[in-house]
């Protein structure tokens, strides 16, 4: 009797047995090989002492500033995401007017008293109007390309989403040109400081701080509110929110118009750092939030937080780091390559992102 | 199987009995015109001849093609719209200054076996795949604003890696704006160490490599050659980078947006702080990044502009006829392109009682066989590879209180002239 528990032996669990591990193996190789290389560029890059220490720590602030505009794009992904399990292409768009709508207001107000005495609040009004036009402009993009197309197949809002992220950009080149327009300097603004030893650029304290801030708020909303706990959920489930007394079509729409306003802010930030907008300054940012969104784990909002702070760190570091080091020349032509690489490498390690999907599985 | 054998056999036999047709009159009638081994355009009586054009004239770089396609039209108003007792028709193609636009575009003149010869295009990223679907065809192809040493040689004798049959241009050799800038930064700015900055595009590659080059040639290090890629909006990591390895001067002949946020973020690093290190090319000669305050004190390089009476009466000729002065640089490169051509067929076409052949073989043999050509732009002639300008280049320096395109373009510190290839 015992001999009939044995697993058979024979060609077929020969087969099964050699089948599994090879694919196991090939993944565990990439892995390590992928270690391997890292390790060995970053340990040459750091042993030809071609950048000083502080270097190395301009470069971790370039990379955590750029990380925040890069978060604060990506939550408008992940939380239209756990809600519909759709990705909005669209959002790139959102953004850019938010810096669009940045440089007017600024340039408006750099010609006024108040941009010298109250610098303060006039980058405040700036960051109201940015936030609440990039919010309007989500929500219409909702009413109009989304709503009526609930409940149609996946790929039907998706390729819309497409449409109204040309329609978008080629609505604000034919508004407002296509030149590239120049934000005002800010006084308050340029000039750095010191924190333990980091050399941080005043504009990039503020990005981060306003970035942390906002994220901060978005949690505590999401988490503490009456409107908070309906998205989570509509997110768990739409059909049974309903049930329970929650307006579905209000929840999604005010999860666009949070999403539309987190971007507007990263807009006004994004023209506060690069000092230059034009039509098409949303997509590359848009595609790289996404990335930064499926990076922390989509549908997840502290996971957005940790993508875009990833992400930023990636392209700011890697080429410099990882690719000199490993005597590849002018590396830093290939940073959207390292930070693609870099997302492909987090979904092999861990197929969900770092911090993982907050999804139920069935509607994951 | 039978009837098939049959067919081969008086198959066989009309074919012989054609070659003997075609063989057999070549002797009775001598004066008869032959094409050449890249075949003949035949203009009948009244046909036009045709010119095509292969010209950015959409886009960001649209003020590029449409100042040689306007440049084009006065050539051939000068000529009273005949040649040879034929109108002169252009097509004007676009070339959306990209690889894809410039083979749409040559696929396009390909097709029509009217086409005498193409003026294009107008950049060097859209010239590779232009220049080969034209050349496949014994096409001739003269551009007024290529400038990337890939399309001819490295004016060594070595063969550019783009380089095909039938291609010239009157626009200069990166290779000589690249020595141009280096004798400047290494001369007059006592430069020793200079970094270079491209972004991946075939001109901006190689005015930079040329640039390295040649300051490595007059004795200075390269003390980093790197790049960005197109859409980059944060330079600080790599202008870290930059800055780290210490140069005297960096330069980095690319294009607006990008440049625009390297000149900013640039103040930020005390070492990059002296906007007199940085160096731009002729694509950021341009209004709208002039007016940018941290681009004062910059140097950039660019082909000179052509002076003396003719230019002169050409401006004059482009005002009345467009309304504005010359929107870019390489007008007078593209008239004497066309001029060079009008001048070629005249040569080589064979008329027959209002009938014009123009073999194809000749006329590129023709244009080769330039030598001392006065044109607008100097004194041209080419080079087996197709280089024919006579090339000056312009060091220029945007100082406060300059505000307008045209005055940084006057504001001359050094002008370079290659010497005698």
């Amino acid at each position: 009797m015992a001999r009939t528990n044995l697993p058979p032996r024979g060609r077929a669990a020969g087969r099964r047995a050699f089948r599994l591990p090879i694919v196991g193996a090939v993944l565990w190789l990439v892995r390590i090989a992928a270690i391997a290389l890292l390790l060995i560029g970053a340990s040459r890059s750091i042993a030809s002492m071609r950048l000083s220490g502080q270097q190395w720590r301009d470069l971790v602030v370039f990379g955590i500033a750029q990380g925040s505009v890069y978060a604060l794009i990506a939550l408008g992904y992940t939380m239209v995401y756990g809600v519909l399990r759709f990705i909005n292409f669209a959002h790139g768009e959102v953004f850019m007017i938010g810096a669009m709508t940045g440089y007017f207001v600024t340039d408006g107000l750099s010609r006024t008293a108040l941009w010298e005495a109250a610098p303060v609040l006039a980058l405040l009004i700036a960051l109201s109007c940015c936030m609440t036009v990039s919010a309007v402009v989500a929500l219409g993009l909702e009413r109009v390309a989304y709503r009526p197309l609930r409940g149609a197949p996946r790929l039907i809002p998706f390729i819309t989403a497409i449409g109204a992220s040309f329609f978008l950009q080629y609505t604000m080149a034919s508004l407002f040109g296509t030149s590239v327009k120049a934000y005002p300097e800010v006084d308050i603004l340029t000039g750095t400081f010191t924190v333990l030893g980091f050399r941080i650029l005043r504009v990039h304290l503020l990005v981060i701080v306003a970035a942390l801030l906002l994220m901060a708020c978005l949690y505590l909303y999401v988490e503490k509110t009456r409107a908070g706990r309906a998205m989570r959920a509509v997110s768990e489930d739409p059909e049974i929110a309903r049930l329970m007394g929650v307006d579905v079509d209000r929840t999604i729409a005010r999860v666009f118009g949070v999403g539309g306003a987190m971007a507007g802010a990263g807009g006004l930030l994004f023209g506060l750092v690069f000092q230059n907008v034009f039509f098409l300054s949303g997509f590359l940012p848009g595609i790289k939030a996404f990335t930064a969104a499926v990076l922390g784990g989509i549908g997840n909002i502290p996971g957005a937080a940790v993508g875009g702070l990833t992400l930023g760190m990636v392209e700011s570091m890697g080429p410099s780091l990882v690719l000199v080091g490993l005597g590849i020349p002018a590396a830093h032509q290939l940073k959207d390559v390292v930070a693609f690489l870099t997302l492909v490498l987090v979904l092999i390690f861990r197929p969900t992102g770092i911090l993982g999907e907050r999804v139920r599985e069935d509607r994951g | 199987m039978r009837t098939r054998k049959y067919q081969f056999t008086a198959c066989l036999i009309g074919a012989l009995a054609l070659v003997g047709a075609a063989c057999a009159p070549e002797e009775e009638e001598a004066g008869e015109f032959t094409p050449g081994p890249l075949g003949a355009i035949t203009v009948e009586t009244g046909a036009p001849i045709k010119i095509g054009l292969i010209q950015a004239i959409s886009g960001d770089t649209a003020s590029l093609g449409t100042d040689q396609v306007r440049a084009v039209q006065i050539a051939i108003d000068d000529k009273g719209g005949n040649l040879l007792g034929h109108p002169i028709r252009n097509q004007v193609e676009d070339d959306l200054c990209k690889a894809e636009g410039g083979t749409t575009a040559a696929q396009k003149l390909a097709a029509d076996p009217q086409i005498v010869a193409v003026i294009g295009t107008s950049c060097s990223g859209a010239a590779v795949p232009a220049m080969e679907i034209l050349s496949a065809k014994g096409v001739l192809m003269i551009s007024g604003s290529n400038t990337s040493p890939t399309l001819t040689s490295d004016l060594r004798g070595t063969k550019g890696a783009a380089n095909q049959k039938g291609y010239l241009r009157t626009a200069h050799n990166d290779i000589i704006q690249g020595q141009a800038a280096a004798t400047f930064a290494f001369q007059r700015l006592g430069a020793k160490r200079a970094a270079t900055i491209h972004d991946g595009d075939p001109y901006t590659e190689g005015l930079a490599n040329a640039f390295g080059s040649s300051f490595k040639e007059l004795g200075g290090t390269i003390s980093l050659a790197t790049a960005i890629s197109k859409g980059d909006t944060d330079m600080r990591p790599v202008l870290t980078e930059v800055a780290a390895s210490t140069p005297d001067v960096v330069f980095f002949p690319i294009f607006q947006p990008e440049a625009d946020f390297i000149v900013r973020q640039a103040k930020g690093f005390p070492l990059l702080a002296d906007t007199k290190k940085l160096f731009g090319a002729d694509g950021l000669l341009s209004d709208t990044f002039i007016v940018i305050s941290q681009t004062e004190g910059m140097h950039f390089s660019g082909p000179a502009t052509p002076t003396g009476p003719a230019y002169e009466e050409f401006v004059g000729k482009y005002e009345t006829k467009f309304g504005e002065k010359p929107i870019q640089a390489f007008h007078a490169h593209s008239y004497d392109a066309v001029n060079m051509i009008f001048a070629a067929i005249e040569k080589v076409a064979v008329e027959e009682d209002g009938t014009v052949h123009i073999d194809r073989q000749k006329l590129i043999d023709e244009l080769h066989a330039t030598k001392d050509y006065q044109g607008l732009t100097g004194t041209l002639s080419c080079d087996e590879f197709g280089d024919c300008a006579d090339p000056k280049i312009d060091i220029v320096q945007n100082t406060a209180g300059q505000r307008t395109i045209d005055q940084v373009r006057g504001n001359v510190l050094f002008t370079f002239e290659p010497p005698e290839r």
